[in-house]
């Protein structure tokens, strides 16, 4: 890529030019005076662009080749599983029969949405080892939330009003404790082990009958699973508190584990990471929210069920902690889930998580000699590198992590989790082939020599992308959120 | 041979990568999930299917659905059938969009930072507000942010939300304030408007805002003026307007009514209905509560040899930097939905969106004078947009049954949420419907009611 500057698209507007096309009015015009009162009509029109069809798909092609997707290149973003996202999913869910339907149209008119959103249910269930999902929730920040106000509804429901407080380890997504405050609860922190595990005494330490949940994320953030799940469970159980699962990590334990049965009560699933979503550049996401059956009561209306005379929405629902988003979920994407776990089978989801272990195992031990381990255990589908020993030579792990874009390769997720300095956090994904990981592998063998013979290269880096390193300072003290022309 | 087109890695692959890991099967990499954990046999998933199979079996689940492409719909209540220009399709079609994550890697992610600081442009352009974030999940939760965000601006816990704010926006409101220990109180509706006596009584030192839908459930376009004037009696408490972002092709702007947050959904604009998901929330506020907004923004700076570029900022709002102390715990926002809008108001720009809105005035307009001279019972309390009530005297489910029969999706049956408003339908008309299927809709209704 050469350095080039990409005008915004308000700098190509030039007045008179149009790039729409609507029919000429066919009903009586009357004029908008009579219709609306003079302070509530606009005298001012917006200012948005004026440009032509060509220009607008000139200037967003410009655009799309000023960035990196899956599709462009590897993408080992560390908790975001960006693996490869099928086409059919996008045919499928542009249908008319789905795209084009109104979420208040009667029952009978959309019995085929509701079967696949009941069809999907069923097998997120079957995944999870819960015994009721909701198709509701929006993202996986959103489907944590609406996961603790389950909880705490059937803690209210119990008079167990001094359940105030939810654990989660210091190796946890930002999102957990952000989830725990936005629905009333206060987060607590226990810390990791030696191993990169929960240690069992610390959460002895913090947990008590002011305990409503535990939030984990099992494998972990480091990737490791929580081989004393069951220990941890109890712990938990015994005090009262309901066991969270982050399911931000799914994508390591189809077929392998399953969070109902390691005793967890509450689940939600990242349809745009493990069910191939796709991401769409942040957004928009699907976090459906398993429950086991003493929580069901409690999940938001309505749901969907199968009755006799076809599939209908259940809005009677006396316990339901209410509405936590309009409709019913973020359907577009719930149908790519649903396509993706039809074109896979039990037996291709199974074999989906086997390979992002190996993919994972293998890179990591590519990587090992050449940069400090923390832990050094076999990983699940992700694992953590440290670049410790390249900072003693000047190097930092943001500097490894811009190296690598001159190689058209994302880098892994960097400083996190918080607990390892100079954290990477690398996931390939099943969807990655050898040739691909042994390419990685050999860059990042190459940065980590560059580290220690031309540091220089390194800490310069980017060399080849359209931008150099920007002034992150200058955007956060003089705040420009938006475009100003200049008259 | 491999099995599944998405999976690469062959048996000689395989045996490599486990000789390098140091183990002698794939097994042995799950040896710390303890045995009492372990998942045995096969999942209880449906089977697999051949491509071409699953896209005729997944065609089949569609082809069950009546859509609003081939059956006229006069339903909107939140969720419209609008123009799309194609472009739009194409845009978001660029898996250089849709394939990547978040753009946390600035160097490589600049198409995606300047699409949303655009964005961001238009949503301000739209509601005369000086900040708009990178989007939200939907309108109903962008409010139900803004109530949080006005509690914790304000630091009062009284929500006063107009019983004209869509019924499902009010209950979302209601959860995330339960999670808060937030006090709901609804004002109540006079003439098709917030009863603005009954505000006046309820604004008092502990509010911390009063949310209002512009043009509201009922289709009606309140006043804002005055609210505005009620609302900030007390010092502290700010107005929340939830718009149709079309709607403000035409009407003032709530930032030039004194709003303080302006929140929304883009579906109207370039986002079909979907069954409801995902459309894309909009959030804008004033300069002064900048460092109090959810979500993503994305701002404009220089790289290291001057040339201008974009990154995100404010980071310190959330939840991957503040935890526990976030602004808001949303991450996963509804990217490529903004750009789809943003192609969208691109494409239709500034006269376009203008004359969109207006075609919606005017063929709403249309429908309720059609309807008039049918002797239908059509309740026009206030100024109205696009959307208005009829009176049917008769269950909304029979009388959208007989519509349908007739080639219609009708109208949004009010009762089912509102006891008020029993057997009354909210008729939507956009500018799709052309002047032939208002006149053969409004022939259609009033044969089912004179029935």
């Amino acid at each position: 890529m050469t350095k080039t500057d990409q005008p915004l698209i308000f700098e190509y507007s030039k007045p008179g030019r149009i790039g729409y096309s609507l029919p000429d009015l066919d009903v009586p015009e009357v004029a908008v005076t009579e219709l609306v009162p003079e302070d509530y009509i606009r005298t001012e029109a917006a200012e948005l662009p004026e440009v032509s069809e060509l220009q607008i798909m000139r200037h967003y092609t410009a655009l799309s080749k000023r960035n990196h997707g899956v599709d462009s290149g590897f993408y080992p973003l560390g908790s975001c599983t960006m693996k490869y996202n099928p086409k059919i999913n996008e045919d499928v869910a542009r249908l008319p029969g789905l795209a084009h339907i109104h979420p208040y149209q009667s029952e009978e008119t959309v019995q085929g949405a509701l079967e696949l959103m009941y069809r999907l249910q069923k097998n997120l269930e079957a995944i999870t080892g819960m015994d009721e999902v909701t198709l509701q929730p929006a993202a996986g920040a959103h489907g944590e939330w609406t996961g603790l106000m389950i909880i705490r509804a059937y803690h209210e429901a119990n008079g167990d009003f001094q359940r105030t407080k939810v654990i989660v380890p210091d190796s946890a997504h930002g999102t957990n404790p952000a989830s725990a405050t936005v629905a009333g609860f206060e987060a607590v922190t226990v810390k990791s082990n030696e191993k990169g595990l929960v240690d069992l005494e610390d959460l002895k330490r913090v947990v008590g009958d002011d305990t409503a949940a535990l939030m984990l994320t099992n494998p972990n953030t480091l990737g490791f699973f929580e081989e004393e799940i069951v220990e941890l469970a109890a712990i938990v159980h015994d005090a009262g508190g309901k066991l969270y699962y982050d399911g931000a990590n799914t994508n390591a334990i189809m077929g392998i584990a399953r969070p109902g049965d390691m005793g967890f009560d509450v689940v939600h699933l990242n349809l745009h990471k493990t069910f191939t979503g796709p991401h769409g550049g942040g957004g928009p996401g699907s976090g459906p929210v398993g429950v086991k059956k003493e929580l069901a009561k409690y999940l938001p209306k309505p749901q969907v069920i199968k009755t006799e005379e076809g599939y209908r929405f259940d809005e009677d629902r006396p316990n339901a902690i209410g509405r936590v988003k309009p409709y019913y979920g973020n359907f577009g994407i719930n149908v790519r889930a649903y396509t993706y776990i039809r074109t896979m089978g039990p037996k291709g989801l199974a074999q989906v998580s086997q390979d992002a272990v190996l993919n994972a195992n293998y890179l990591f031990r590519r990587l090992a000699p050449y940069y400090d381990v923390p832990f050094d255990h076999h990983c699940k589908h992700e694992f953590i590198i440290s670049g410790k020993r390249q900072k003693k030579l000047g190097v930092r792990t943001l500097d490894i992590a811009k190296r690598l874009l001159d190689f058209d390769f994302h880098p892994p997720t960097i400083y996190f989790p918080l607990i390892v300095d100079e954290a990477m956090m690398i996931e390939p994904t099943e969807t990655e082939s050898k040739e691909t990981l042994d390419a990685f592998a050999e860059t990042m063998i190459q940065i980590a020599k560059e580290a220690e013979e031309t540091p220089e290269v390194v800490q310069e880096a980017p060399h080849h992308t359209v931008i150099s390193r920007l002034d992150e300072t200058l955007a956060a003290r003089q705040p420009v959120l938006k475009y100003e022309k200049v008259e | 041979m491999n099995q599944f087109r998405y999976l690469p890695i062959t048996e000689q692959d395989r045996k490599e990568m486990l000789e390098v890991i140091g183990v002698d099967s794939t097994e042995a990499l799950f040896s710390d999930v303890p045995a009492s954990v372990r998942f045995k046999g096969e999942l209880d998933v449906e089977e697999a299917l051949a491509e071409g199979d699953l896209f005729k079996f997944m065609s089949q689940l569609a082809n069950k659905n009546v859509n609003t492409k081939e059956t006229p719909s006069f339903l909107g209540a939140g969720v419209y059938d609008h123009y799309i220009p194609s472009v739009v399709n194409h845009v978001i079609s660029r898996s250089e969009f849709y394939t990547a994550y978040t753009p946390y890697q600035p160097e490589i992610s600049q198409g995606e930072l300047q699409a949303i600081f655009e964005f961001q442009t238009m949503i301000c352009e739209l509601t005369g507000m000086d900040v708009a974030n990178s989007s939200m999940y939907d309108g109903p939760t962008a409010l139900a942010e803004a109530a949080l965000m006005s509690a914790g601006t304000t630091r009062k816990k009284k929500i006063l939300v107009s019983k004209a704010v869509h019924p499902e926006a009010r209950a979302v409101v209601q959860s995330y304030a339960t999670g808060q220990h937030l006090e709901v109180i609804e004002v109540p509706i006079k003439d098709g408007c917030t009863d603005l006596e009954a505000l006046e009584q309820l604004v008092d030192g502990e509010t911390a805002s009063v949310l209002i839908q512009y043009p509201n459930f009922y289709g009606h376009i309140e006043p804002l003026k005055e609210i505005e004037a009620l609302t900030h009696q007390s010092k502290k408490a700010m107005l929340v307007v939830s718009s149709n972002p079309l709607a403000l092709g035409l009407l003032t702007p709530p930032g030039q009514l004194g709003a303080d947050i302006v929140v929304g959904d883009c579906q109207p604009l370039g986002i079909p209905a979907s069954f409801g998901g995902p459309h894309c929330g909009y959030f804008a506020t004033t300069k002064k509560n900048m460092r109090k907004v959810p979500g993503r923004l994305v701002g404009q700076t220089v790289d290291e040899e001057g040339q201008r570029g974009f990154v995100l900022t404010l980071q310190a709002r959330e939840q991957h930097i503040r935890r526990d102390k976030a602004t808001s715990n949303i991450c996963s926002n509804q990217a490529l939905n903004a750009l789809a809008s943003s192609v969208a108001m691109t494409a239709l720009g500034k006269h376009g969106l203008q004359e969109m809105a207006h075609q919606n005035l005017q063929k709403a307009h249309y429908a309720v004078k059609l309807m008039k001279e049918k002797g239908l019972d059509v309740k026009l309390e206030a100024p109205f947009f696009n959307e208005f009530v009829v009176y049917c005297g008769r269950p909304i489910t029979e009388v959208n049954r007989q519509l349908l029969d007739k080639g219609f999706i009708g109208g949004y049956d009010l009762g089912r949420t509102e006891p008020d408003y029993k057997d009354h339908m909210l008729v939507a008309v956009t500018e799709q419907r052309s002047a032939k299927e208002i006149e053969a809709f409004v022939d259609a209704l009033g044969g089912v009611l004179h029935d």
